[in-house]
């Protein structure tokens, strides 16, 4: 599955994809209009972007009558994240983003 | 534009296992599968139209204060092994009184013995339910991203994620 990381961790190293990312995140179901608008782009620009998030699978889209959906697909990300971080790791490791988010006062 | 997360009425998972469409299915919809992976309830299915669903959660969960059964619902649609359509309601707390939801799973064979399992949650009307599958709650496990995860682990590996 080495191909698939290598897919992922190329379409996160990119401040735009992973812009979109945080976008789908607040709320997925979205067109690429929808999209676009949040961004200095063309549309041709953002459709590349969303293509290689598609094909690395952290985005699946969805056919709605005649609109095609984004969501965002986070099983590849908890993926990566269950390789490295087990069970007994993931309290201690909460624990450090819950005091790394009251510090930085973004709760 | 607002930093919050707005409730998601569709939750879209998308997971590629090397595995065979028939394992696939057997892991959702058998109980002697489905006790090994994810929240480990122990699912029930009448497999056609019409037919009953549920899942019984483990004696842990149950020493834990869960009811015995966790989920109900009802087969909506049954094309073994490519296509499971049935609804989904969660049987305890404020949870009760949502829904019902419909979860859709889909199977797709792909190259090399990698098969899609692309799983549709629909969640009009069910908020806490929502936040819950996408384990937005703390202290509630991690949702469909973490039942996947662990079920393409056991297909792959023959091993769940350590509990």
């Amino acid at each position: 599955m080495t191909d698939d990381d290598d897919r992922i961790f190329k379409a996160l190293a990119d401040a735009t994809r992973r812009f979109l990312l945080d976008r789908l995140f607040v709320r997925d179901g979205r067109t690429l209009t929808e999209l676009e608008s949040e961004l200095e782009m063309t549309r041709f620009g953002v459709m590349k972007h969303l293509r290689v998030l598609e094909d690395a699978g952290l985005v699946v889209t969805r056919k709605s009558g005649r609109e095609k959906l984004h969501y965002l697909n986070p099983v590849p990300i908890r993926l990566i994240h269950d390789r490295w971080i087990d069970k007994y790791t993931e309290r201690h490791v909460s624990a450090l983003v819950d005091l790394k988010t009251e510090l930085e006062g973004t709760a | 534009m607002t930093t919050m997360t707005e409730t998601k009425t569709t939750q879209v998972y998308q997971v590629f296992i090397r595995a065979t469409p028939e394992a696939i299915w057997d892991a959702i919809t058998k109980p002697e599968w489905t006790q090994r992976y994810g929240y480990r309830g122990i699912a029930e299915f009448d497999l056609r139209p019409g037919g009953s669903y549920l899942a019984r959660a483990t004696p842990e969960f149950q020493a834990m204060g869960m009811p015995e059964v966790v989920v109900t619902g009802e087969v909506i649609e049954a094309d073994p092994p490519r296509r499971l359509v049935h609804s989904w309601s969660f049987n305890w707390d404020e949870l009760k009184d949502e829904g019902p939801t419909r979860v859709t799973f889909e199977i797709t064979e792909g190259d090399a013995g990698v098969c899609k399992l692309t799983v549709t949650h629909e969640l009009e009307n069910a908020p806490l339910t929502a936040a819950q599958l996408a384990g937005e709650i703390e202290g509630a496990g991690g949702g469909w991203p973490f039942v996947l995860s662990d079920l393409k682990t056991l297909l792959e590996t023959g091993e769940s994620l350590p509990g």
